[in-house]
């Protein structure tokens, strides 16, 4: 499906977490607060694959990649687990590195782009002076060889020249989210994070920036996780598709594998419910409220509202258990685990 | 109120909206709405959806029909009186019983500071003639029944202790506590969690069809408006460039932003298809720059 690798053969892995747990902890007037937004999340990814994640708000997809990228501060922290990197030959736990070494890292290596994107740029600063601000430092180049090196990469994003002078709100929405992918793939990174990168964005031009992100991602061969709560999105872009529900992982496979075939009844809701043109058949909403992540429910976080939960849902979290080649699924009843338990 | 009954619900007739923009000396207009025309007829209760992207006058449009902006072109009728002739206080309160609107995002749309059914009971008091705690708590209690709630869940609790959907659901129970005929939802679903938008879009659909209230319903999601809606409404910079039942012009859009709208919807059908970096057909942006403002 998609062209090898430049080592072809085994795919060679990017980013390895392991079992990561990510809690904000707050104590204010002795009353203690535990938020467990990521709880126990596992996941690869591979060079030149563009992972995407899905999930409802407040189920921890941002926590998650702001964990993965260190851009954590109180009281987010870091309770267990590992994130690693596999950067110019090279494994690196990010949250065991010091800062200039994460510096070093950052934008020439892995770089970032927010959600909310378009209102990340400084408005008082000129497009051109944003780049300096963020990329000049970590691209190791003499100033004139820079600039020059922006410009041809704002052509990458059909953007011209010009907007190098405009001020942010000179430009509109979907202008201001090009310069922002240009920001953040101005240094060739490995490795790129995007959180919900479109969502403001109308349909006509979010559809653009997408295949612009994706042509970029191709051509800089550099891998990806995109997250986004769209499907569609998803379908579109994603190579590999994992799925959160209350800071875990239930399901994660092939984009295609999962949206043709899901096998985790939150992600089958997900899919199904998802109106289309030229479908009339009735849909449903999911009865019930997202979990409260400060007291999550016991055993499988999904079962108050899974309408196919039974007794053991109730008490033990389900593991994640292979279904098929690089499908996984954690849920007793549409996948219950055979054989003792594969610890990934 | 009788000669009333059998004028149009809402009638919109050629309406414009022009801002001004820039400074004494540098002064444009902008128009955000150009000659739309639109009608509801009253005893067949429909879905409306009036899409388009943003800055194409969805939005002005329908604060025009809520009469929260006076339109510089053309009259809005509603039940066969102009809406911008409402000059006494009794009138407008007439007028909001009727017509009640419902915004897109429902953390913003309560105040973080005062309980939830604080907004009911002040709705129930002013536009449902309710007098007494009883009464504002029956009128309440029926409206939050209608949306699938109930008052005991709701009773003194903040905005931040609900989920969007809930909030969302409450926003349309306070619409509803005055019965009205016509709702005006503006992007009512896009801040809803996932698992949750289609509560509320069959929730819509159920105030169509069971309580007789009209809606228009304003989006940028063309699958929902295809889902819900009777007819559409397609805009582009503030002209209508297309409208008709609503499955005919999806299925078979005509005008070329219309086509173009419905090319850029990302189905979750599209996995697995073999795909180009370049396979979109939009054109650069360019052309959408030099219209952005």
């Amino acid at each position: 499906m998609r062209v090898a690798g430049p080592s072809s053969g085994a795919p060679e892995r990017v980013l390895t977490v392991r079992d990561l747990r990510a809690y904000y902890r707050t104590k204010y007037f002795g009353i203690r607060r535990e938020v467990r937004a990521v709880d126990g999340v596992s996941l690869h990814v591979d060079r030149n694959e563009i992972y995407g994640l899905a999930g409802e708000s407040s189920c921890g997809k941002t926590t998650l990649i702001k964990t993965i990228v260190r851009a954590i501060r109180p009281p987010l922290d870091v309770v267990g687990g590992s994130v690693t990197f596999h950067f110019a030959g090279r494994d690196r736990d990010i949250h065991a590195l010091s800062r200039s070494e994460l510096e070093s890292i950052r934008w020439r290596h892995l770089s970032y782009i927010l959600q909310g994107s378009m209102n990340v740029l400084n408005p008082v600063r000129r497009v051109r002076q944003s780049f300096v601000d963020f990329a000049h430092r970590h691209s190791g180049k003499p100033m004139p060889e820079f600039l020059h090196q922006v410009e041809s990469h704002l052509a990458r994003v059909r953007l011209e020249p010009a907007a190098l002078d405009a001020y942010p709100h000179e430009l509109s929405g979907g202008m201001r989210q090009r310069v922002t992918i240009a920001l953040a793939t101005v240094c060739r990174p490995d490795f790129i994070v995007a959180d919900e990168p479109t969502t403001a964005l109308d349909v006509v031009v979010q559809k653009d920036v997408l295949g612009m992100l994706r042509e970029v991602q191709q051509e800089i061969r550099s891998s990806m996780i995109l997250v986004t709560h769209d499907i569609g999105v998803h379908a579109n872009v994603t190579d590999r598709l994992g799925v959160m529900y209350a800071g875990r992982l239930v399901e994660e496979g092939r984009t295609v594998d999962v949206i043709r075939d899901p096998r985790h009844p939150y992600t089958s809701h997900l899919v199904t419910s998802l109106p289309r043109i030229g479908d009339v058949t009735p849909k449903r909403g999911l009865d019930g409220a997202p979990p409260n992540l400060a007291a999550p429910p016991t055993g499988c976080r999904f079962h108050p509202r899974c309408p196919l939960a039974m007794a053991t849902c109730h008490v033990k979290p389900p593991p994640m258990v292979d279904v098929a080649p690089g499908h996984r699924v954690a849920c007793w009843v549409t996948a219950p685990p055979e054989e003792p338990v594969t610890a990934q | 109120m009788s000669a009333a009954r059998s004028s149009p619900l809402l009638e919109v007739d050629h309406v414009g909206m022009t801002y001004a923009v820039g400074g004494l000396f540098r002064r444009r207009g902008v128009r955000a709405v150009d000659d739309v025309s639109l009608r509801l007829e009253a005893g067949s209760p429909e879905v409306l959806a009036i899409i388009g992207e943003s800055g194409s006058g969805k939005t002005t449009l329908a604060r025009m029909i809520l009469n929260l902006a006076t339109p510089t072109a053309g009259t809005i009728r509603f039940r066969g009186s102009d809406v911008t002739a409402i000059r006494s206080n009794s009138e407008r309160m007439a007028f909001m019983r009727q017509v009640q609107p419902i915004f897109q995002n429902p953390f913003e749309a309560f105040n973080p500071l005062k309980p939830i059914d604080h907004y009911l009971f002040v709705s129930a008091r002013r536009f449902a003639g309710a007098r007494g705690r009883t009464d504002f708590e029956s009128k309440a209690d029926k409206a939050l029944h209608q949306v699938g709630l109930s008052l005991a869940e709701v009773k003194g609790r903040y905005p931040h202790e609900l989920s969007g959907g809930q909030l969302q659901r409450i926003a349309i129970a306070r619409a509803l506590v005055s019965s009205p005929s016509l709702i005006v939802a503006d992007e009512p679903v896009s801040m809803v969690d996932a698992s949750l938008r289609m509560s509320i879009v069959n929730l819509f659909k159920a105030l169509r069809d069971e309580l007789g209230v009209s809606i228009v319903y304003i989006t940028h999601d063309l699958a929902t408006a295809y889902y819900i809606s009777n007819r559409v409404l397609i805009m582009q910079r503030g002209n209508a460039v297309e409208s008709g039942d609503a499955r005919a012009v999806l299925d078979n859009p005509q005008h070329p932003y219309s086509i173009l709208l419905r090319s850029a919807v990302l189905s979750p059908d599209d996995a697995g298809r073999p795909r180009s970096p370049a396979d979109s057909a939009i054109p650069p942006l360019k052309h959408s720059i030099s219209n952005a403002e």
